[in-house]
Parts: structure tokens; sequence; C-alpha cells
């Protein structure tokens, strides 16, 4: 059975529709890639996924359950985890904070807990920030954790971002862009994170990119989305190859 | 001198119940990005429920149901009526702005202003146009400190109304809830998808800021004894400038503020005749914000993707 599958989804912003007739299908543990030009839908799929837009048409199954109409807070305690392609950080927060806020339905003390530092409290905060701080240490940002996220360097703010989402303990990664403005040497550790994190913790990931190698590398199948349609599946090479990719990446008399 | 200092004491006054009005402002601006015009009114609404309380508790006890002392009675009057004026906010959210979350901003600020009118009128309704009396719920003594004359009213005010901010302060840093209150006042989308019903923290946010507006409505009508239904506006509409003032969603910055209008208001007064008092006092805070316009710990922040 496929952890996630999406059946015929379609939406429409106002009378524009931005995605026709989407269909996917994820296995447990695979790697799958979104490409496509700007503005072909791409995000718009994730935001579909995470329940920040409702589709027009079509079914979410994730696990089993049908996911359109949920709320975005319930769709992520399920094991759908994310990160975006501007971060989207809380600025003034510490990396620390970051990856608790993440933990939030595991914290079940409650007021006066927090105020009194009860025993309960105590032990809880102590098993969240052992997470936590495992996850930063995988990354690579440990030593950051009492930092301002703001204050950090661009590479370890997407770190941050892909560290909360991994704290949600996630069965899914959607992750958006995540070598976007990095140079070469940046580009190669996260793609090398990227097989870490799917090789130690199981997990599937679904990645959009615009670069090319970072797909051919890492995905098993890749769809091609233009203008909210998937023109094209298939195993990187394939997709590299195809003549209607090939058009819609680099025009038509390229192609000719 | 001991002029200036009677002067203090009653800027202090006042700084506590414009401080305690805005946090409420504060938060919901600053959580929500929001405008909830209608604050004011939840402070008078408080007040009329704190009354109301007051007068049950009272009558309780002098009639020997349940004797209880005077300080406990003023302590249940203010926690009984927090927490029902919090479900009053509650409900003014979930009424009035819950629906309106992917509409243009200035339509839920004009939703503030009518739910405003609705309390004001709907008390004129309830109650009657007559002003009511407050119980009294504080046997007033005056302490002669070195000539400067403070009443334990004021003390009390001062005292109760620092001590909850303490609180909110806390429960800010400290609880989940208020973690993601934080969390949301950076970046509202993401909040969700880390498993935070959003929800929930919107209510609640909305239930702490009224419940503050109660207590200030309560301390309120211990000082001035004299209830109206339109006795939120003026006031209401000072505490939202300190909320601004203040910057976007700042605790610190919410209460800093109010006690510098309480202290910006009484000393325009002392000096100039107090017909002058708004124009000049509001003037200054013009003036202060001219400079800063982030207010003073608020900081730029960039348009975010609502939900």
């Amino acid at each position: 059975m496929p952890l996630l599958q999406v059946k015929d989804m379609s939406h429409d912003f106002g009378g524009l529709r931005a995605v026709n007739n989407y269909n996917l299908s994820i296995e447990p543990a695979q790697i799958r890639g979104l490409i496509g030009p700007n503005g072909a839908g791409k995000t718009t799929i994730f935001n579909l996924i995470t329940g920040i837009y409702k589709p027009t048409e079509g079914s979410i199954i994730f696990n089993g359950h049908n996911i359109v109409g949920k709320f975005p807070h319930e769709i992520a305690s399920m094991g759908i985890g994310r990160t975006f392609q501007n971060l989207r950080l809380w600025r003034h927060m510490t990396v620390l904070e970051h990856v608790k806020m993440a933990q939030y339905s595991k914290i079940t003390y409650g007021i006066i807990g927090a105020f009194f530092g009860t025993a309960k409290r105590n032990r809880e905060e102590a098993e969240i920030e052992e997470r936590a701080f495992k996850l930063l240490d995988m990354l690579g940002i440990k030593e950051l954790s009492d930092q301002k996220v703001v204050n950090l360097p661009y590479g370890a703010q997407r770190k941050v971002e892909i560290a909360r989402a991994l704290a949600t303990e996630p069965k899914i990664l959607l992750l958006d862009e995540p070598t976007a403005g990095m140079n070469p040497e940046e580009l190669a550790q996260m793609m090398d994170f990227i097989r870490q994190i799917h090789s130690e913790l199981g997990l599937a990931i679904f990645l959009i990119e615009h670069r090319l190698r970072v797909i051919m590398e890492l995905c098993e199948i890749v769809q091609t989305l233009v203008f909210g349609e998937v023109i094209a599946e298939g195993p990187p090479d394939e997709i590299k190859n195809n003549p209607k990719v090939i058009e819609a990446y680099l025009g038509k008399e390229m192609v000719a | 001198m001991t002029f200036f200092f009677q002067n203090v004491v009653n800027a202090l006054q006042w700084g506590s119940f414009y401080a305690l009005i805005a946090l409420g402002y504060s938060m919901v601006y600053g959580i929500l990005m929001l405008f909830n015009f209608a604050h004011g009114d939840i402070f008078m609404v408080g007040a009329y429920i704190g009354c109301g309380v007051a007068t049950v508790i009272i009558t309780l006890s002098s009639s020997g149901v349940i004797v209880l002392p005077h300080w406990l009675i003023l302590v249940l009057t203010i926690l009984i009526s927090m927490f029902l004026t919090s479900f009053v906010g509650m409900l003014v959210e979930r009424i009035g702005y819950r629906p309106l979350r992917d509409a243009p901003r200035a339509s839920a600020a004009i939703t503030g202003l009518m739910i405003g009118i609705i309390l004001e009128t709907g008390n004129l309704l309830l109650l009657g146009a007559q002003r009511i009396k407050f119980p009294s719920l504080v046997h007033s003594t005056t302490y002669n400190i070195g000539g400067v004359f403070v009443t334990n009213k004021k003390i009390m005010i001062v005292v109760v109304s620092i001590g909850l901010m303490l609180a909110l302060d806390q429960f800010v840093r400290r609880t989940k809830y208020g973690m993601a209150m934080r969390a949301m006042a950076f970046d509202y989308v993401v909040v969700p998808l880390m498993g935070v019903p959003i929800n929930t923290i919107a209510s609640m946010t909305f239930a702490i800021g009224s419940a503050l507006a109660a207590a200030a409505g309560i301390l309120f009508g211990i000082a001035y004894p004299v209830l109206d239904p339109y006795m939120g506006i003026i006031v209401g509409w000072k505490a939202f400038v300190a909320a601004i003032l203040g910057g976007r969603g700042s605790i610190l910055g919410a209460t800093l503020a109010g006690f510098l209008m309480g202290f910006i208001e009484i000393f325009v007064a002392m000096v100039f005749p107090s017909t002058l008092r708004d124009l000049i006092a509001y003037s200054i805070i013009l003036l202060i914000l001219v400079f800063r316009p982030h207010g003073f710990f608020g900081e730029p922040y960039s348009a975010r993707l609502r939900l």
C-alpha cells in the first residue's frame, strides 16, 4: 500500500486552475522528485497535501486515511512534515525552541506544571530536549542550539528548518527546494544529509527541486509539472531525455 | 516634592489600567495581526461582570451563607470575573473574527467596532441608562508617607496589575501555549504544521486578553466606583495607543507604554490646565511615534501569508 496517494486532485484559484488532475503515489521510504518551471504549481501541491489549501477536487490518502478537509495541525500530527522554499523560521526564537515547538503535541504538562516545575514537567522537558539535541547533532548544528535563528547563516537556517520538520516525527518529509540559494559545497552537504536522513530514519521524501543534478542523484522517480499538469513521470534518466521536459525547460527551438 | 510623588502614585494607578488593557490589544495584534477594537468594551463588560460577581459574593457573605474575609472577597471577585470575561473574549473571537480570517484586515477591524457597539448598546438594553455603583470591595485607608498620601486602594491596584503582568510574562515564556503564541507572532503559517491547533491558541489569546481587561475593569471600579456602558471607549482607545507604542506583540512594550502614558497624562495635567491634558499628552506620544514608528520593541516585519 502506498504511504501517500493523491488521486485526481485539482485546485482552482478563482478562475485559474493551478493544479489539474494531479496523481501521485509514494511508497514508504521512497524518494520522489517534482520538477517544473516557476509557477508550475509545485508549491501549491505541497500546500494542498499539508492542508493549507483544500483541493477543489480529488482525494489525498495518507496511511489509509483521506486527509482532505482535515486541519493542517491534524495532518502534521499524522506524519507529514514539511520545509519551505523561502525559509519560514521564527526570527527571534532560538534553534532549540524551534525544535521544541515541533514537539508541541508531546508536551502534556499544563500551566501548573510549567509554573511550578513539577517532576512530570522536568521529566518531559528532559526527554524533549534530549530528542531535540539528538536531531541537532545529526544536522551538525548542536552548538548553535541557544542562538536566535535570525543571527545564523543561511545554510544553518535551512538545517534548522529541516530539524524542525524532523522533530514532528514525520513518516514523509516534503522538502521544497532544500538547496535553493546554496553554494556547491553546501549543496553537496545537503544532498549527503538528505541521503543520511533517508537511510537512518527510513523516511519517504518528496522533493521539489530546480537543480537537475539533485534530482538525478537522489530520486527514484521524478514528475515534471508544467502549468499545473504532469507532463512526464519516470526515472530521472528517462525524464532528462524526454522531449516534452526539454521543451518545457529550454524552449522549443532547442529541441529542434 | 511631595506634590511630585503624589502624582507619581496617581500615574502608576492610571498606568496600571492602560497597561492591563493594552496587553490584550497587543497580544491579539501580535499573534493574530488583528486590531480587536471591541477590547475597550470588553474592559467595560469585565467591570460590569465584576460588579455583579462582587454583589453576589458580598450578599452571600453578609447574609451569613458563607462568611468570607474582605481580602478573600476581593480575590474571588477578581478571579471569577476574569474567568467569566474570558468567555466573552472567546465568543467575540469565535463569532466576529474567526469567520473573517481570510477577509481583508479592514473588514476584521470594523467587526471589532461593530461588536463594541453591540456590547455597549446591549448593556444599555439589559441594565438601562442609569449609572451603576460599583460595590465597595476595599475599605479605604490612607497612609501618609512623608507627606505623600497613598491609599491602600492605589497600592493594591498597582500590585495586582504588576502581579498579573508578571504572570502573563511567565505564561508566555514557560508554557507550550505561550511558545506557540510567540511563534505565531513571527510566522503564523508554519505553526499548525508543527501539530499546533491554532484555533485553540487564537481562543486562548482572546481569553487571556479579556481576563486582563476584566481585572482592569474591577480595579477601575474600585478606584472610580461608577460604571456606565461607554466607560470603555476612551480608556480603550488610549490603551490601544499604548499597545502600538509598545511595539507589536511585545508584553514588556505594552506594559511600559501603558505606564508611560499614565505618567505623561498625569504630569501634563500637573503643569498645564487639565483641559489641555490630552492635547499635550497625545502630541508628545505622536512625536515619539514619529521617531520610533515600530514602537519601543517592535521590529519591521514583512507581510505574511495569512490563514
